[in-house]
């Protein structure tokens, strides 16, 4: 079984505890000038997103946890499972709600997305920084009010509402920061 | 370079080896000293009378926010001095290190709420509650159970162990910050290089150590003289070792020999210039004020 030893603990790093897979997110080396260290940590339990602090004794070795991150294409949502393919090797993997989480607002079919394995389970998925979306609904546009900076709500093909500029049209393709859910730009 | 290695169980020292295995001579392995300590405290046995030192010094496997493997250190030795009296002298030279910097630099400031002297027990107890009489390491851990901070020892460990944990993880980070802080009379388990005296409440290690804010920037030690009991702490630490599967170390015998042929009494401290250019300079991390940590060395 793979093992980290603390020395080598750094912000990414997956390890195994209490049975979940968690990621470090901050990693401090405590040490007296004569003394035993210790490694303060905060962790990101990858199933709950819970983040905890957890300290080491400096020289243990933890369990490395099997996480991977994969790039995938979105293929399609039968209601219950969200279905990816590796496009390499065409192999396909369905992932759950638990996996898909928030996500699922931001999948359009045929885009890259970042799968992350346990195990060769899916865990969580990351939809790419920028989506391309259609809008199917919102109030009709002020055309040339390109200055007053108000916005209005705009339903997406793929079920999220994303605030948007005033002179925006039902049936455009805007760009949308997923990380944000905020609107950045008209398509052309 | 040292034919001898520091023998304390939480100092790993780095051993030197040639790259490739030329004459004979040179088969022993030698030790990158971790502080100049025993270095100087053969030219103290020698006469050398009060003596100072800034060196680049290794300890292997420290790094991180406050912590390179490779850092500068002032050491220095003041004969007949108590470490009460040596603390005074730090005082003085950090108070010139501050003037030299104004003048120097004349919009530079420099705050700080002065300095404060704390025994290890009467700091503990403020902040803890713990008396000396009332540490174990089942009572250390039920009060961090009680407050639910997460704690990776087993129980397995020595009271010192759980004391660095309560020390380190709870005592130190409530230190009020910007101030000099002079911890010391340390449990006489932890008193490494220093010497043992009886205080009013039991024995203690005339050791200290000086805190700025929560960052540690120097251990000082009225000395041990004894170079009988100072063998066998370094008999004692490699037994430690043995038993914790870490390495072996040769222990200094040159150093124990000028010792039992007589070190003046005497009171030394090591302080970390690279902590102190980072206190001094307002960063807060060390790797801020080097220009090669290891990471880029």
């Amino acid at each position: 079984m793979a093992s980290y030893s603390t020395n080598e603990f750094k912000g990414g790093l997956k390890i195994m505890l209490d049975g979940d897979p968690h990621t470090i997110v901050e990693n401090e080396f405590v040490k007296p000038g004569k003394g035993q260290a210790f490694n303060r940590t905060r962790v990101r339990n990858l199933k709950t997103g819970r983040v905890v602090e957890k300290t080491f004794k400096s020289g243990d070795s933890v369990e490395a946890a099997d996480v991977v991150d994969t790039d995938m294409q979105y293929l399609y949502s039968d209601g219950e499972f969200w279905h990816f393919m590796d496009p390499s090797s065409y192999e396909q993997l369905a992932a759950g709600k638990a996996a898909v989480g928030e996500a699922d607002v931001w999948l359009k079919e045929q885009d890259m997305c970042e799968v992350t394995l346990w195990n060769g389970e899916p865990l969580s998925i990351t939809p790419p920084n920028f989506v391309e979306l259609k809008i199917t609904e919102t109030d009709p546009g002020l055309r040339g009010d390109t200055a007053t900076g108000g916005t209005k709500p705009a339903h997406m093909e793929t079920g999220a509402v994303v605030k948007v500029p005033l002179f925006i049209e039902e049936g455009e393709l805007i760009k949308i920061d997923t990380r944000t859910g905020e609107y950045v730009s008209r398509v052309k | 370079m040292s034919r001898g290695a520091t023998t304390d169980p939480n100092i790993e020292s780095f051993r030197v080896l040639p790259a490739s295995p030329s004459g004979q001579a040179d088969t022993a392995s030698h030790f990158l000293h971790t502080s100049p300590e025993f270095a100087m405290k053969r030219l103290l046995c020698a006469g050398a009378g009060d003596i100072y030192q800034v060196c680049s010094v290794f300890r292997s496997g420290e790094a991180g926010v406050s912590h390179n493997p490779e850092f500068q250190m002032l050491e220095w030795y003041r004969l007949g001095m108590t470490t009460l009296q040596l603390m005074g002298d730090i005082e003085g030279l950090l108070a010139d290190c501050i003037s030299a910097l104004q003048v120097e630099f004349p919009e530079y400031s420099f705050d700080h709420t002065g300095f404060f002297r704390i025994r290890y027990y009467d700091l503990l107890h403020e902040l803890t509650g713990f008396s000396r009489n009332s540490l174990s390491t089942d009572a250390i851990r039920q009060f961090l159970q009680e407050r639910g901070i997460d704690c990776p020892l087993d129980g397995s460990e020595s009271l010192d162990t759980w004391l660095d944990f309560l020390m380190s993880l709870v005592v130190m980070p409530q230190l009020p910050s910007r101030r000099f802080t002079f911890v010391y009379d340390y449990p006489a388990t932890q008193a490494s290089l220093a010497n043992i005296y009886e205080s009013a409440d039991g024995p203690v290690a005339d050791r200290f150590e000086l805190f700025f804010g929560q960052t540690e920037l120097a251990n000082g030690f009225f000395e041990l003289t004894d170079g009988i009991e100072q063998e066998q702490r370094f008999i004692s630490d490699i037994n430690i070792r043995k038993r914790q599967n870490q390495a072996s170390v040769p222990y200094d015998r040159h150093l124990i020999e000028a010792l039992k042929s007589g070190l003046p009494e005497c009171s030394g401290v090591a302080i970390g210039v690279d902590r102190l250019h980072q206190v001094f300079s307002g960063r807060s991390s060390l790797v801020d004020v080097l220009n090669f940590p290891v990471g880029r060395a």
